[in-house]
């Protein structure tokens, strides 16, 4: 193939991998597009190095700023969103397990009302993560949960407040007020807190993550993603096109269904994976 | 958003398509190059895709399309009907057996896919069809499964049968369907924990479910914001549990449900409903023509 190992076959292979990753088209190509112009700039013509280059730029752009735990480090209220089913009372579950490991005081919030078994659920969680939990019955009103919760930390002195929440579909509009509602409450209620909103999203999705990110950043100030079900066999490649367009970077990611199948993101390690060479 | 001026310059492609009274290799080739973006932009598969676009490449620039009357209106057509053929163009139910025999049905799906919610929609709808169907809570691992199940079924008037989370969801299959026949119930819906493709000891469980109960139809459950994977995941439940249609949940969102069209094109299974909502009647008739012109974005 050619004089140079750089052919559009060996792009094209990349944009298969990345594709392939869920990253989505318009963000492989722009990737691609600035891949090319630094191997002109850098007169690379190896295609490992090439390769490489691209690795490492993915890396550096997910890296995590050393301040991205600081929640952890005051009187806090943790907020998990996100859409039906991605995982977010199981997250729930494990971060509490992690924090209580750290010595930490931590309450739950079973606000999410909605969905049949939730409630009993996270009670579950509760009990496994050894910590306790504030909640009503089936059809209360989340954010009065929510409210009680809050009064409920202050007065235990509680470290962190960790609040599920009921998946909603981020274009169904009521849903959507309903956690600014939520939000604003712990806004008001709360001030002294540090507010960290957490979306999750499920790894086997595709390009509607994007549009996930997007809305329920609308609604709350989301400060990084959980990114789950990353014990089979997908990329999750969506969450690097959330970094780029939104800025919202990965801080955890679920592993299994296990209370300590949650991890700390590493960037090193995500994208080695993405581009590890399968079986195929 | 991006699908918007995605679905725009498809519809631009198209129109100039159609315009042209003459079209040239190099105009299929840019209107192809533009639907294989808005195929990726929906997540349907990308070697799917890859196939998907050479058939239509070669079909077009077939001499008789280029030379005949019309090209470009063709050259959509054979788009359409290349999807058609992908996508299926029949509406298919689940089959049932005749009369009063016990028809099982089993869920199966990753995590989350949808399945119990599912299962309560479905036995919701037999019920009100005349049937007498019953649920049976086979999930033993997910925390308050059951009670999941349990509440579900109350809310669409029909019965679950549950053994507790300490027994193995091969025997509470067993005495669900023995419960089934003592009860005159018709329809047995199987709840199972949602499952990881390459789990195989939880694959192993689904075969085990079926070599010990009459398994009639099994149904995979798939989210329809499932991105690249799905084709694999599929694929997988298929060739381990062999599937007989599949559910796609969630379609009430803005996905494009890329997922839907890789997952028949490998399994060539059908699609028989889509989830279209959290409330328990929220369960739909597929009809793949919609389903094509979501995916186009048209
Ligand atoms: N394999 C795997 N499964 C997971 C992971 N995280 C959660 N799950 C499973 O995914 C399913 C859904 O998890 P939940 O925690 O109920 O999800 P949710 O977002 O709270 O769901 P809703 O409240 O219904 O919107 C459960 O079966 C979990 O066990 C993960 O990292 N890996
Ligand atoms: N918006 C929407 N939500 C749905 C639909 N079908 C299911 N859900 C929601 O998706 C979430 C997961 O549904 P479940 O029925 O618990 O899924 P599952 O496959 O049984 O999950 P596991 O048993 O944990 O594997 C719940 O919040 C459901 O309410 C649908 O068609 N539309
Ligand atoms: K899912
Ligand atoms: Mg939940
Ligand atoms: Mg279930």
């Amino acid at each position: 193939s050619g004089f140079s190992g750089l052919d559009d076959d060996f792009y094209e292979e990349l944009e298969e991998i990345l594709i392939m990753s869920d990253m989505g088209i318009d963000t492989t190509m722009n990737i691609i597009e600035n891949l090319k112009k630094k191997v002109k700039e850098e007169k690379i013509k190896d295609p490992e190095a090439c390769r490489q280059l691209l690795i490492d730029s993915i890396k550096e752009q997910m890296r995590l700023d050393s301040d991205a735990y600081e929640y952890q480090n005051r009187k806090s209220v943790v907020l998990v969103i996100g859409v039906n089913g991605v995982g977010k009372t199981t997250s729930v579950g494990k971060l509490a397990a992690i924090l209580k490991g750290q010595g930490k005081k931590v309450l739950l919030a079973a606000a999410d009302t909605f969905r049949a078994g939730a409630i009993e659920q996270l009670k579950e969680w509760a009990n496994r993560a050894g910590v306790d939990i504030i909640s009503q019955s089936e059809g209360a009103d989340p954010a009065a949960v929510v409210y009680d919760a809050v009064a409920a930390a202050k007065a235990r002195d509680v470290d962190i407040l960790l609040c599920d929440t009921a998946g909603r579909l981020h274009n169904k509009k009521n849903l959507m007020n309903e956690l600014s509602k939520i939000n604003r409450i712990i806004q008001k209620e709360y001030s002294e807190a540090y507010l960290e909103t957490l979306i999750v999203l499920d790894g086997t999705t595709g390009q509607n993550a994007l549009a996930q990110a997007k809305q329920f950043k609308e609604a709350t100030d989301i400060s990084g993603i959980i990114l789950t079900k990353l014990d089979g066999t997908a990329k999750g490649g969506i969450a690097i096109a959330i970094q780029s367009e939104l800025g919202i970077p990965v801080k955890y990611i679920g592993i299994g269904e296990q209370i300590d199948d949650l991890q700390e993101f590493d960037s090193d390690m995500f994208v080695n994976a993405l581009f590890e060479r399968g079986d195929e | 958003m991006a699908f918007e001026s995605l679905s725009e310059k498809l519809q631009n492609v198209f129109k100039n398509l159609r315009s042209k009274g003459r079209l040239t290799e190099a105009d299929v080739k840019a209107a192809m190059k533009e639907v294989k973006r808005a195929l990726l932009e929906a997540d349907v598969n990308f070697k799917v895709v890859k196939s998907f676009i050479k058939t239509v490449q070669e079909r077009a620039v077939g001499q008789d399309v280029l030379n005949g009357l019309n090209p470009g209106q063709m050259v959509i057509k054979i788009v359409k009907e290349e999807m058609e053929a992908l996508m299926g163009s029949t509406m298919t139910e689940i089959a049932l057996r005749p009369g009063n025999e016990i028809t099982i049905i089993m869920m199966a799906g990753l995590q989350g896919a949808g399945k119990t919610t599912t299962c309560a929609k479905l036995a919701g709808q037999y019920k009100k069809k005349g049937k007498r169907p019953l649920l049976v809570a086979c999930d033993v691992y997910r925390p308050a499964a059951i009670k999941q199940l349990q509440v579900n079924g109350e809310k669409v008037g029909v019965p679950v049968f549950t053994m507790g989370d300490k027994q193995n969801p091969v025997d509470i299959a067993k005495a669900g369907v023995e419960h089934a026949q003592k009860n005159g119930n018709n329809i047995v819906i199987l709840d199972t924990a949602g499952r990881l493709h390459i789990d195989e000891d939880m694959m192993g469980e689904l075969v085990a479910i079926k070599q010990n109960v009459d398994v009639y139809q099994t149904v995979l459950v798939v989210d329809a914001m499932t991105g690249q994977d799905a084709v694999n995941v599929a694929k997988e439940f298929n060739d381990k549990v062999a599937i007989d249609g599949i559910i796609v949940t969630k379609l009430d969102g803005d996905t494009r449900g890329g997922a839907a069209l890789s997952i028949r094109a490998v399994t060539g299974k059908p699609i028989l409903y889509v989830g279209m909502g959290e409330k328990l009647e929220d369960l739909q008739q597929f009809y793949p023509d919609r389903m094509t012109s979501r995916i186009l974005g048209m």
